[in-house]
């Protein structure tokens, strides 16, 4: 701490100091100096809350969309469902403006136009990033579930079950495991977009990281420490991945 | 049984089924035979609705099945069908793939389904197999076990549609004779194959399609022995 404080002031003073000298000042202002850490702490803590609360709006969306759409395609001519027809032009249009523009004007258009009003920025930015990973979601599983070979809803549908227990049985099943590496991506972005709320004022690490840029004029410690952070965090969510892929393929055994 | 009227199928253009009219008799076996792309698998599969006629009707047990208000799944539940490329479901076990149906259609309760499923494991000779995955058996054990979950919803009509074309030469027999066992039993069978012995042992009528239409039928002696149709004869001279 002393010597901190008598390092800090040669610094400051524009007196000699070794490249160690300089480091440990510059260390210790970014992280340890009035506790700083603890914002980090807490910016790590709305990110992930962000990215969970985005995970399940993304999920949830991308769930409804896909199934609804890969229905909407596998009716049989001439039964075709007219809800069915609405809802699906809805989605495609949804999906279409939703991956047509920046993730960053969505940001600001649902937090300056949509909920001008409302204080909660951390809510806001994980309702966009929801709203705007079920898009991708609902891609990623479409592409699973017409992956999935059509003799197998044939096999379903030709012993007396609906489409949709032979959906929920069986199609589903084999199409999470085929989309699992795919779905791990997208939510590996997710939680590196969440860094994008602070454009909103949504309170997660990189905010964090930008308040103690500001506190200090030192830019280099505050961003090489978030970005430290959100690698960690990556890594993490990839090794949960791999033990849950693992898992699935139990049925692969020979 | 299954009354088929006027029975048309295209595929855009392609005109795959050309007014088939035709009836399956209750205890029937009939085998349908004939070169590929004639129209023998898409016949079968509009049997069951896997395929939506273009025109026609097929009634199954006084039941028009091409009326949209059908339950076709009540329907269904009465109609085994056995594939070529067998579909079982690989995210389960051998035993869950037979009792799937059962439970979830409400046919049988879990526990009723279990030991039913194993009674079909024995009929097939593979009992040991119930626990395993669809990935570690055989061709051969899995069109087997495909035949027991079919058999699993005590159908009263079986549809086969190639069921030995994807099997190697040495695993056919094991399968034609399940095939055969369940034609001993009383079942209703349709069968599309290239296996002529099975044909001319088990069928009591052979139907020889080509076209899109059914150029001849009879019994096997007739078909085999004396065919009439000049393209059944060009045909059965280049498999017998």
């Amino acid at each position: 701490m002393d010597q901190y404080l008598q390092w800090k002031e040669i610094l400051a003073s524009g007196g000699d100091v070794t490249a160690w000298q300089s480091f440990y000042v510059k260390f210790y202002q970014a992280f340890i100096e009035s506790d700083r850490w603890l914002q980090y702490v807490k910016g790590v803590g709305t990110t992930l809350y962000v990215t969970a609360m985005a995970l399940i709006i993304g999920i949830i969306l991308g769930v409804i969309v896909a199934v609804v759409r890969t229905a909407h395609d596998q009716q049989r001519p001439g039964h075709r469902n007219p809800v069915l027809g609405i809802v699906n032009a809805v989605f495609k249009v949804y999906v279409t403006v939703i991956r047509g523009t920046p993730m960053m004007v969505q940001l600001m258009i649902m937090g300056f136009v949509v909920f001008a009003t409302s204080r909660n920025f951390t809510l806001v930015g994980g309702l966009s990033l929801g709203i705007n990973s079920g898009a991708y979601v609902s891609e990623i599983i479409r592409g699973g579930l017409m992956a999935v070979d059509s003799g197998q809803m044939e096999a379903g549908r030709s012993l007396g079950l609906n489409y949709i227990d032979t959906m929920r049985f069986v199609v589903v099943p084999q199409a999470v495991k085929a989309i699992l590496p795919a779905l791990g991506n997208e939510f590996i972005v997710l939680l590196k977009d969440t860094s994008l709320i602070s454009v909103i004022a949504g309170k997660e690490l990189l905010y964090a990281a930008r308040g103690v840029i500001s506190r200090t004029y030192e830019a280099m410690f505050p961003l090489l420490g978030a970005a430290a952070i959100y690698l960690v965090l990556v890594m993490i969510f990839t090794w949960l991945l791999g033990i849950f892929e693992r898992r699935l393929r139990a049925s692969d055994r020979r | 049984m299954i009354d088929v009227k006027n029975l048309c199928k295209s595929f855009g253009d392609h005109l795959v089924l050309d007014n088939i009219s035709e009836h399956i008799h209750p205890g029937e076996k009939v085998v349908i035979i004939g070169p590929s792309g004639s129209g023998k698998s898409t016949f079968l599969r509009c049997l069951n609705m896997l395929e939506t006629p273009t025109a026609g009707t097929i009634t199954f047990d006084g039941v028009d099945m091409t009326d949209p208000k059908t339950d076709i799944n009540r329907m269904r539940q009465r109609m085994g069908m056995v594939f070529q490329h067998f579909n079982l479901f690989p995210n389960m076990t051998v035993l869950r793939n037979i009792t799937l149906a059962p439970v979830r259609t409400g046919f049988m309760t879990k526990s009723e389904a279990e030991p039913w499923a194993m009674e079909l494991l024995g009929k097939v000779g593979l009992e040991d197999k119930a626990a395993a995955y669809p990935a570690q058996l055989s061709g051969g054990q899995k069109q087997r076990i495909a035949i027991a979950r079919a058999l699993a919803m005590r159908p009263e009509v079986m549809l086969f549609d190639e069921p030995t074309s994807a099997l190697d030469p040495e695993m056919v027999g094991e399968v034609l004779a399940i095939m055969r066992k369940t034609a001993e039993d009383g079942m209703t069978m349709v069968v599309v194959t290239h296996e002529m012995g099975f044909a001319r042992e088990v069928a009591d009528r052979v139907l020889f399609m080509d076209g899109g239409i059914i150029q001849e039928q009879g019994t096997p002696a007739e078909i085999f022995g004396n065919p009439q149709n000049p393209r059944t004869q060009s045909f059965l001279s280049k498999v017998l």
